[in-house]
């Protein structure tokens, strides 16, 4: 048994994004509800409907989201271990939730609200731990200062340079200078980028992702029932959480393997949904690749096979990605580095949008769009849907 | 005239161990570089953990290593996101191979080292960072080869 085809996204519900604090003075689970409200409102449904929720990255608290938004019972309330590596592999524990028969309107949602801890210092506030003292007595203060490590040995390994950085940076720069609801759409020239600042070499600030405040809901329900709900339901044809002990703790262990550590951590989740969605790469109209820093994005369309090992650089210096001419156009709302922040949910987000031919840059024909959750700690997650 | 590095900004980092990684700190308050070895199927590994991967025995040895190292990958903090760093940049948080334990790396900084000079493959070797909470932390040197 899998869950595949079985279920369907049948609503989605944002809120803008606010560049990092100036959602204040509303609260965070203010947000998440606004984005849950907004989410069975599109489906045509309302809140007492909800019976379930799937969270990743801690998730929120359930009893308080029932009690302001008066949800009358829960039959489902699960959340992924670890953090944003699981924002595309929390529909998949929704869908795991409907398909068991545990609940029947399960909704995701992820939201961050960065007023007093910014992400970019994320480490420095960790407690300190017997096991932390290996990376924070480091000066790893961010996970910027961790993922420079990787990127700095996928170049070393494969000749990757910065100006394959830059072709990720600016053709996403590209996407989200057309998205209205995007944070950053100023123009971004290659002097631009390299004339930035360095903060953690490689990797300079336009390498790094956006700090934004704002929260993103999808209900997801059986596909049976999401064809008689108001909105054309968005299938969700494979997801895959997991991977494999090589990669790991990853940047809190940093012993991977030679051919893990310069990756994405993604390869054993992108075998298991292909072969769960029982499609290839080839298949696969656009993605939306979970872009925290940009050499990531590289290592994430090696491990799903868009390219051969080490050949990511190359690949997006092709032109592959862009939107206009690419072949496989990759977050076209402009992603995290330039339209938003939110987890992971707005690659959930604008996968939804490509299929029901609503998107701002919309892919002709889409048909089967990618989603991936973030390389970091597993699970690291993957999802496709379909038309 | 390439910057130097330096080490790391101390106040961020507050040392606190248990039964399974106190011998590490504790051999380096001597300046012993030491590395957790498998009592039974002799494998290293790196942060210590209570079991074996490879064969899950909890017996442990901490031989002393040699203190050299291969740089595994770098990269160079050079401005600050929070103010407690601007008084230690630039700092370079590193990776290094240890050939004596089996090729674990240890996270660490690369100190007193010319930011241009830094290449990955470059022969390193154990310098120790002496905190005013008398913690030491093991950082490395770049090892002149000329």
């Amino acid at each position: 048994m899998t869950i595949r085809d079985k279920t369907a996204i049948a609503g989605l519900g944002s809120t803008p994004y606010y560049k990092r604090g100036t959602s204040l003075p509303q609260t965070l689970p203010e947000l998440v509800c606004k984005a849950i409200i907004a989410a069975v409102d599109d489906a045509g449904l309302t809140v007492k409907d909800i019976d379930g929720f799937a969270y990743y990255s801690e998730g929120f608290d359930t009893p308080y989201l029932m009690e302001t938004l008066g949800i009358p019972e829960i039959r489902y309330t699960a959340t992924l271990t670890g953090s944003g590596g699981g924002s595309a592999g929390a529909v998949g524990l929704a869908a795991s939730a409907i398909v068991s028969g545990m609940a029947e309107t399960v909704v995701v949602v992820g939201g961050t609200q960065m007023a007093e801890q910014r992400f970019g210092s994320l480490m420095s506030a960790y407690p300190q731990t017997p096991e932390n003292a290996f990376f924070s007595s480091a000066g790893l203060v961010g996970p910027g200062h961790m993922f420079a490590l990787l990127a700095r040995r996928h170049m070393h390994l494969y000749g990757t340079t910065r100006e394959h950085f830059a072709e990720v940076a600016i053709s996403t720069r590209l996407n989200a200078m057309r998205n209205p609801g995007a944070v950053m759409r100023k123009p971004m020239s290659r002097d631009d980028y390299f004339n930035a600042p360095m903060i953690a070499d490689p990797c300079c600030l336009f390498d790094f992702c956006l700090e934004t405040d704002g929260a993103i809901a999808v209900v997801v329900t059986s596909t049976e029932r999401a064809r008689d709900l108001r909105r054309d339901p968005v299938r969700i044809l494979a997801s895959t959480h997991g991977g494999g002990r090589d990669w790991g703790r990853a940047l809190y262990w940093m012993n991977m393997p030679d051919e893990a550590f310069a990756s994405g951590g993604h390869a054993p989740v992108a075998r298991g949904l292909y072969a769960q969605a029982g499609v290839t790469p080839g298949d696969i109209d656009c993605a939306q690749i979970y872009d925290h820093f940009s050499p990531m994005v590289i290592t994430q369309l090696e491990d799903y096979g868009f390219c051969g090992k080490g050949e990511g650089g190359p690949f997006v210096a092709s032109g592959a990605i862009r939107y206009d001419g690419g072949s496989l156009p990759v977050n076209t709302d402009g992603g995290q580095l330039s339209a938003g922040y939110i987890w992971g949910m707005s690659h959930v987000r604008e996968g939804v949008e490509q299929l029901r031919g609503t998107a701002v840059s919309q892919v002709a024909d889409a048909e089967l769009v990618l989603v991936t959750g973030g390389p970091s700690s597993l699970p690291v997650s993957g999802l496709i849907l379909a038309k | 005239m390439s910057e130097i590095s330096k080490a790391p900004p101390p106040e961020l980092f507050t040392l606190t161990t248990d039964q399974w990684t106190k011998p590490f700190w504790e051999a380096a308050a001597a300046h012993r570089l030491v590395a957790p070895k498998c009592g039974c199927c002799s494998t290293f590994r790196m942060p210590p953990t209570p079991f074996c991967p490879n064969c899950l025995s909890q017996a442990l040895e901490w031989p002393e290593l040699s203190g050299h190292g291969v740089l595994y990958s770098y990269t160079i903090v050079a401005r600050a996101i929070i103010p407690e760093m601007a008084a230690h940049l630039p700092y370079v948080p590193a990776l290094v191979e240890l050939p004596d334990a089996g090729g674990v790396r240890l996270i660490t900084n690369i100190v007193g080292a010319p930011l241009d000079a830094l290449e990955i493959g470059c022969p390193v070797e154990v310098v120790w960072d002496d905190r005013p909470d008398g913690v030491s932390i093991p950082c490395f040197r770049l090892v002149r080869t000329d």
